[in-house]
């Protein structure tokens, strides 16, 4: 049996919001029973994307773009927070939260942690996303945001089958699960969770220019060693640190060095000018 | 859409009818239910179509994604056809009664009354005869919009094309709206005044792989404006772009939508002063000598004249990179290292997506911003390897000797301007075209009705087809001809996308104007300002045929697709309620002027799509029955496909290599097959045009010159009293008015509208500091004015934004007057930006639009008192 998955490529969404439509132009105004009743035209998102803006620094700019739906956990709370048992996972893994059985049990919508169940008030329904799973039971290859997708962030199959385009992102990416604190075991893996930056500019006293092709050094307490070079705007930036002390250390030939010990926080650390004296 | 279907316990899409449609941006699958719209799905591609291509690249392998894909505001297009702000009868005013009190003084505050077809038919043809009679034909002004419903037939250089070239009319003018700057400016430093002064694209996607180290993106936001029609469609080469290692720079006074998923930098200019920014970077490269002295000697002319100026050896002014940031706030040691690393690296500049359709084009002297674009990359030797004027939305491989028309070609009117290829084909029978001669600038459209005469320079269409149609000078109404009384609009509504908009509000309430007509699909501002309403159905709910993202003419060969997809767009379900498809109005209409035969040619439309079936190639690879059962082809690009990138022919000295229409023989002295199409066959430092036409225009000399903004941060008595300067680029989540403002999908994306208190905002940004000093947060509701008009937006607080600069998505579809429509006073809820911009043209001469130019204050709103 498989059991099927989501791997999202952060890095590779560009915020079209399609997965978003895709899915109300699937589920509005269409009921799959036994798998979902539909979803209210406005207002509510089994699939929705959630923004956040990070301030590399003030010349550099990124948004961060996470599609956010039911992670089809493992240990899912609203399994245990059903009645009747009114929510199941399948054999293939989805969860589904039963179409008939579920009407007024409205602690379902609160039970998720992810926050990804809607209170359908006309229906008096708890929804979330199926995964599409009429669709798959039909022969489809993947739920109708993922067929959407431009650019591939959203990669769906069998996590089990290491053929899957999932599985095989899964392998390749350092992909992980959101909010693992939770302890739900999700079945959908996030590439590219934001992590904490270091980044800044050098500039070169004498001369007032920015410094190009500067050597910098960050070393944590273990030792372990990252460098990379300024570019030509004097800039330069860490990725996917930790939130712990690091030494910095910068190096062009002619000036004096510098080194220093940084904090970094769990965003971006940003050092603005560092100015770099013969 | 409370209604529901698929109620069942084993649910299989096998029950359902699959119908293949294509749309604004992108080929679809229908699925339909008991005649109603089930889903809307991207077209995936099959194993019987065409392969993929693939390009090799260092070391790496680039291929096409297996699918189309669309916009969101397509993605959602189910809603779009449910919506209940369809019209589904035709509709009259009510207190407009066209033998006795026509109260057009009314119009857009008096209701409507459902008609029947024959009543509203009967009236629109009874004024069309009665002002032919009285005034002849040119008393009525007809226009489409741009970007309507997709397909070959039914497009308005097709079906309203030949309708109203049969009946007669005035045509308004359209403007190349989009790309002012390269169209007034551009063409008289490179020519192609057959692309309107955008350059080509052919294969610089492989040439960009290849061997661009860095583009810079000035003023250019690819994932928003993409190819026109392509939408998502070249995103997939942005991040193969970065995975190669090109870096991008980003020039734009907001961090746009391309930049905060792939810049490594973002400099911010203010508004009006991207030419500072550009003469600066011009003089770094002249004092270090980082330019290609070769290729400015041996390919250009005139650029002693230019140094002159950069240099200040003319007018004693050095365009130093502090120069520069005195005027644009950008630092000068930013401006420097962008110079250097510039002319360091094989760059391609991005100006605009496709080319110039940034703000910084649409803007007060918007022309010298373009003709510098042209000039920066002449001098580092544009057409070299890697180095190429360039948006990154087009260029991607095709097969260009099958033939298929884009809507440009003019479908059944026969009357295209661009390349004239599909007529002697024999499509249609009869070519019309109208003898009116009489036309109107859009721009000036409302002083024309309501306060003639009215000047402006270029004329007929959108003046391609010469660089001097753009100087010709004209003077509503035209000789002889008489002044519009009556106005017939197809389309999407102009109150969102043209400028200083309570004109238009104001021109419909006038007097002058005896009857209008506004044929569409939606209930949207205009319409509600018309006499007569024709409800239109979408495409797909009629039949036509197309070729994805495919316009021709004068955007010849662009392709900004991965795959040529042609189309017959199915009719998946009956039109909803009374509407009808354009053509068949048109049909209706012409039956009763006594020309139906002469419209129809005695064809229905599907027989118009089988017609251009038959003078297409599709007759080789398919035959008609097979093309209407699987409904699109893929056309494949041949293995052996030889990349010819665009201007490499020109650096290289060589012949013409890529298929251009233009220029015309009659502009080539002696027809040498090779050069640029300016009067001495080079790129022109100095512009000869402009020298032939008014050597002393100060607004738009001969070598292009940073000229402070009409209105802007120097015109400081303005600023006084309206201290933030606006932006209003092309929005990401709707395409022009189209689709917002009609309980879409897409008003749930927090960039297009937010909600505050039920009702659906849009939105301007702001930066903290800018909010901050108003006393605002994110999610107010505020009012922002000027004298043309008062706006009421939500806020969105964001560092995106530079400081002193405010940005609101410009084109969208609400207009909600809380008071009396037209007074600049009457706030508006529906988020009409455009009140505000000035219809002030780019430049004595230029007629085009300045959007970009427009100060405005922010004031919280607490509600009408």
């Amino acid at each position: 049996m498989a059991r099927y998955g989501m791997v999202v490529n952060l890095d590779r969404c560009v915020g079209c919001y399609n997965c978003q439509i895709a899915c109300k132009d699937e589920h509005v105004g269409n009921d799959f029973l036994p798998v979902a009743k539909s979803q209210p035209a406005f207002g509510q998102f089994w699939m929705a994307i959630q923004e956040v803006e990070r301030v590399v620094s003030p010349s550099h700019i990124r948004v961060n773009y996470t599609p956010v739906f039911c992670q089809q956990c493992r240990d899912a709370p609203c399994i245990s927070a059903a009645k009747d048992g009114a929510v199941y996972r399948r054999g293939d893994g989805i969860v589904i939260i039963d179409p008939v059985k579920a009407v007024g049990q409205k602690q379902l919508a609160a039970s998720c942690p992810y926050g990804v169940i809607f209170w359908n008030e006309e229906q008096q329904l708890a929804q979330k996303c199926t995964f599409c799973a009429h669709l798959l039971d039909d022969g489809w290859k993947e739920p109708r945001c993922v067929q959407t997708c431009p650019a591939g962030c959203l990669n769906f199959g069998d996590l089990d089958d290491p053929a899957s385009p999932a599985a095989k992102l899964l392998e390749e990416t350092r992909a992980e699960t959101w909010h693992p604190e939770f302890k739900a075991k999700p079945n959908v893996y996030y590439a590219g969770l934001p992590k904490p930056m270091l980044s800044g500019r050098v500039l070169l006293a004498d001369k007032n220019e920015w410094a190009e092709n500067v050597s910098v050094t960050l070393t944590d307490k273990a030792g372990l060693k990252r460098d990379c070079i300024t570019d030509a705007f004097g800039d330069f930036a860490f990725d996917g640190l930790e939130q712990k002390t690091y030494t910095l250390k910068l190096e062009a030939p002619g000036y004096a060095g510098q080194s220093n010990e940084i904090a970094v926080n769990p965003d971006i650390s940003y050092l603005g000018n560092i100015v770099l004296r013969r | 859409m409370e209604q529901t279907v698929n109620a069942g316990t084993r649910y299989s899409t096998s029950d359902e009818q699959r119908f293949v449609n294509c749309t604004l941006s992108g080929p679809v699958e229908v699925y339909v239910k008991a005649g109603r719209i089930v889903r809307i799905v991207p077209l995936t591609y099959g194993q019987d179509d065409a392969a993929a291509w693939t390009m090799e690249a260092r070391g790496q392998t680039f291929t096409r994604p297996t699918k189309a894909s669309v916009s969101c505001w397509v993605q959602g297009s189910k809603q779009y056809v449910y919506t209940k702000q369809r019209l589904l009868t035709p509709l009259k005013r009510v207190d407009f009664d066209p033998d006795g009190k026509r109260n057009p003084q009314n119009r857009g505050i008096s209701g409507y009354e459902p008609i029947s077809w024959d009543d509203a038919l009967g009236i629109v043809s009874k004024e069309i005869i009665r002002l032919k009679r009285e005034h002849g034909p040119s008393s009525i002004a007809v226009t489409g919009s741009s970007h309507d419903s997709w397909g070959n037939i039914g497009y308005r250089m097709s079906a309203l094309d030949r309708f109203w070239n049969l009946v007669g009319c005035t045509w308004i003018d359209h403007n190349p709206e989009s790309w002012e700057g390269f169209f007034w400016g551009a063409i008289h430093q490179w020519g192609f005044y057959w692309r309107l002064g955008q350059p080509p694209a052919y294969d610089l996607l492989h040439d960009t792989f290849q061997n661009t180290d860095m583009i810079v993106f000035w003023s250019s936001d690819p994932t928003t404006t993409s190819g026109d029609y392509a939408w998502n469609e070249t995103d997939t080469w942005r991040f193969h772009m970065k995975k190669l290692g090109i870096k991008f720079v980003f020039i734009d006074p907001y961090c746009n939508f391309t930049a905060v998923i792939g810049a490594d930098k973002w400099l911010s200019p203010k508004p009006g002063t991207d030419t500072a920014l550009a003469l600066a970077i011009a003089f770094i490269w002249m004092t270090e000598h980082r330019y290609d002295q070769d290729y400015v000697r041996t390919h250009t002319e005139g650029f002693d004249k230019w140094k002159a100026y950069v240099l200040g050896e003319d007018d004693g002014v050095p365009k130093t990179p502090q120069w520069a940031e005195q005027i644009s706030g950008v630092d000068a040691r930013d401006i420097i290292a962008l110079a250097r690393e510039w002319a360091g690296k094989r760059t391609t500049l991005a100006a605009g997506g496709r080319s110039g359709m940034g703000h910084a084009g649409r803007a007060a002297y918007g022309h010298e911003w373009a003709r510098m674009m042209v000039l920066l990359v002449a001098m580092q030797g544009l057409g070299k390897p890697g180095v190429n004027m360039y948006s990154t939305t087009g260029g991607a491989p095709a097969d260009w000797s099958f033939y298929f028309p884009g809507y440009a070609d003019g479908g059944i009117s026969g009357g295209s301007s661009g390349p004239r290829e599909l007529g002697p084909r024999g499509f249609p029978d009869k070519a019309v075209h109208g003898t009116v001669r009489q036309r109107v600038n859009r721009s000036v459209f409302p002083e024309a009705v309501m306060n003639p005469p009215v000047s402006w320079t270029g004329v007929y269409g959108f003046y391609g087809q010469s660089t001097e149609q753009q100087f010709m000078k004209c003077t509503f109404p035209f000789e002889g001809y008489s002044p519009i009384k009556m106005l017939f609009r197809q389309g999407s509504s102009y109150i969102g996308t043209m400028m200083n908009t309570n004109r238009w509000v104001n021109m419909y309430r006038h007097p002058n104007l005896e009857f209008t007509v506004n044929q569409t699909i939606f209930n949207e501002p205009e319409a509600r300002f018309s006499d007569i309403v024709f409800p239109v159905c979408t495409n797909f709910e009629r039949v036509d045929i197309g070729e994805w993202a495919r316009i021709s003419g004068y955007s010849r060969h662009l392709n900004p697709v991965n795959a040529r997809v042609i189309v017959l767009q199915q009719k998946c379900i009956e039109p909803l309620g009374e509407s009808k498809s354009d053509y068949k109005i048109f049909s209706l209409l012409a039956e009763r002027l006594g020309i139906k035969q002469q419209f129809t040619e005695g064809r229905d439309e599907l027989q118009w799509a089988h017609r251009m079936y038959e003078v297409s190639d599709l007759p080789k690879v398919m035959t008609w029955e097979e093309f209407q059962k699987k409904g699109y082809y893929v056309v494949p690009v041949p293995k052996d496909y030889k990349y010819k990138p665009a201007f490499r022919a020109y650096y290289e000295g060589r012949a013409k290599e890529n298929d251009e229409w233009g220029p015309s023989l009659q502009d080539q002295p002696v027809n040498e097959g090779k050069g640029m199409a300016t009067p001495s066959g080079k790129i022109e430092f100095e512009s000869q045009s402009l020298k032939r036409f008014d050597p002393n225009d100060p607004e738009r000399p001969l070598v292009p010159h940073y000229i402070p903004s009409w209105e802007g941060h120097t015109t400081t008595e303005l600023l006084g009293k309206y201290p933030l300067q606006l932006i209003t680029p092309h929005p990401r989540f709707t395409f022009h008015s189209q689709f917002d403002g009609k309980d879409l999908w897409n008003d749930e994306i927090p960039h297009q509208r937010r909600t505050k208190d039920g009702y659906r905002y849009w939105v301007i940004r702001l930066h903290p500091k800018d909010a901050e000093e108003r006393g605002l947060k994110d999610g107010d509701l505020v009012k922002v004015f000027n004298d043309r008009g008062t706006v009421i937006l939500i806020v969105t607080v964001t560092l995106r934004m530079m400081a002193g600069v405010v940005h609101s998505y410009s084109s969208g579809g609400g207009y909600d007057p809380m008071g009396e429509p037209g007074n600049p006073k009457t706030p508006d809820k529906g988020g009409t930006i455009n009140q505000l911009t000035s219809s002030r043209f780019n430049s004595k001469h230029a007629s085009g639009m300045g959007p970009g130019s427009c100060l405005v204050e922010v004031q919280k709103w607490e509600g009408a008192h």
